[in-house]
């Protein structure tokens, strides 16, 4: 409870900031428009040569184009912002003043900040979605929708389990530079379904950053070719990622040793 | 002019021992440089295979070849990014640089300059694995490894003032994330970064040509990768070069307004 009211007043801090610049959201929302026009080309040029990529048809791959850019949305409205935050203070000493609050340390740094404007990319790429499901042309049942869900909230805890893990390195090292920028790199992987990658990146892509499990499962779970055992495994293996992010964060903490305050 | 060759090769020395210092972080910076290429690399190889074997002439041991070269080509490029100019103008952090008594950007240009060296040499064992995973089928002569050693230096000349142009926007409006996203993404087509541009519709090609995109892309990769005769990669150099000196004189023009509207408090 207290650390609702806690998050609450971060929350209230920092949207009423972005509030002030109220142009960032058409300009975000022609950012989005751009990496999605982008996409697009992309996807018209490979089916000007084929009609179908690993198995995917076009409609199926513009679900997972629009999946990877829901995803992202989620990803840098929800997560980016408050782990380079983290990384930020980490690296210059001044994690103390979350680590003084009398609410879950891990908790806190995870919900301070939320980037309001980048839901826009949520916006488009629910869009998409939307259209590729029309242009498939195909009854979504319960079953498919609720295992569509399901499977996208196993995918981003996993991949903020994943950040949390990589941000809580810098406990050790110090200086991870460029974080942002290379998790991008990985997570452009995810514009295609991971199958068609060989089996090496294959492998990483769904076990080391899971990449996969943030977006092609969850566009199998529209095509309606994901197995329960294999929803079922992204379940365990969500448990697994946030053991272990929790351990590492722990383990981190108590390496930590302020600065400031 | 000679005070500056020493300024160049002081900064150049001083970037690639740094770059040896941070070898850590260098090596983070080599998974960030292998996933895009090969992303294109199996989605077109793929389609190479599924396709009886080509595409627009681009075997999956062309592409193999086109994506391992674009790799060393876009470390070559690569330059200080334009968001790093916004940053220093919205900050303030110009004024030091302004007390020397050389153009600012040549401390960008040698700082970056002198860390290729690093990238070359960690692009040659990442190249070496990638030659066994994806084999390539490459067959330069001496000639076409002679004009690549030029022409991915004219790549990076032309493509440091392009992205310095852009950066410079900033002196005049703060909004430029917008501005910069679609550059980059005209840059991405027509560049022959997402794909060589002999797979673009004709019309597309057409309009590369009059850009100077392709020349930091798809030519010198294409010098080393491709079947071009000698006079067609000659003219390709001739046409870096024009590039460079029209990017000289437009650098040197917007500098001279830019510079007029920059104010800074302290440091």
């Amino acid at each position: 409870m207290r650390l609702l009211t806690f998050v609450w007043s971060y929350l209230k801090i920092g949207i009423a900031n972005q509030f002030q610049y109220r142009i960032n959201f058409f300009i975000q929302l022609l950012q989005s428009f751009i990496s999605l026009g982008a996409g697009l080309i992309g996807l018209a040029l490979v089916f000007t040569y084929t009609t179908e990529l690993g198995g995917w048809s076009r409609p199926e791959l513009l679900t997972v184009m629009g999946i990877y850019i829901l995803m992202g949305g989620v990803i840098s409205t929800f997560i980016q912002p408050n782990m380079t935050r983290l990384l930020y203070e980490i690296e210059r000493g001044k994690l103390d003043f979350a680590l003084t609050k009398p609410v879950d340390g891990q908790a806190i740094v995870s919900l301070r900040e939320l980037n309001f404007w980048s839901l826009t990319d949520v916006l488009v790429g629910l869009a998409v979605v939307g259209v590729a499901l029309f242009q498939l042309d195909r009854q979504i049942g319960l079953a498919q929708g609720l295992s569509f869900i399901a499977a996208l909230f196993f995918g981003s805890v996993m991949i903020y389990c994943f950040w949390l893990i990589i941000t809580s390195v810098a406990f050790w090292v110090i200086r991870i530079n460029e974080l942002v920028p290379i998790f991008q790199a990985v997570y452009a992987a995810g514009r295609w379904p991971v199958g068609i990658y060989p089996d090496w990146l294959r492998l990483s892509l769904t076990f080391l950053v899971p990449v996969a499990f943030a977006v092609t499962v969850p566009a199998e779970a529209l095509a309606g070719r994901l197995t329960p055992t294999a929803l079922l495994g992204g379940f365990a293996l969500t448990i697994l990622f946030a053991i272990l992010a929790r351990l590492i964060w722990s383990l981190g903490v108590r390496r930590y040793s302020g600065a400031s305050a | 002019m000679k005070r500056l060759v020493g300024f160049y090769l002081t900064n150049m020395k001083l970037a690639m021992m740094a770059q040896f210092q941070y070898r850590m972080q260098s090596l983070l910076y080599v998974l960030w440089l292998v996933i895009e290429p090969v992303i294109y690399l199996v989605v077109w190889s793929t389609i190479a295979r599924s396709n009886g074997g080509s595409v627009a002439g681009y075997t999956a041991g062309g592409f193999a070849a086109y994506y391992i070269v674009w790799m060393l080509v876009r470390q070559m490029n690569l330059a200080l990014s334009p968001s790093d100019w916004e940053w220093r103008i919205q900050e303030g952090q110009m004024s030091a640089q302004l007390m020397r008594p050389f153009h600012p950007i040549h401390n960008e240009a040698s700082d970056f300059a002198g860390s290729k060296v690093f990238m070359i040499l960690i692009w040659l064992p990442i190249a070496a694995v990638l030659i066994i995973i994806f084999k390539p089928s490459l067959h330069p002569s001496w000639f076409q490894v002679l004009a690549f050693a030029f022409a991915i230096w004219g790549a990076y000349v032309i493509r440091t003032m392009m992205v310095s142009l852009l950066g410079m926007i900033t002196f005049w409006t703060t909004r430029v994330g917008a501005i910069f996203d679609l550059v980059f993404a005209l840059e991405l087509i027509l560049s022959g970064r997402l794909v060589p541009l002999p797979l673009m519709p004709v019309w597309v090609q057409r309009l590369a040509s009059f850009l100077p995109f392709q020349a930091t892309f798809y030519f010198p990769i294409n010098v080393l990768t491709g079947s071009s005769t000698p006079l067609e990669i000659l003219t390709g150099l001739g046409i870096q070069l024009v590039w460079i000196l029209a990017g000289l004189g437009l650098v040197n023009l917007v500098w001279h307004f830019a510079i007029r509207r920059f104010t800074s408090v302290g440091n």
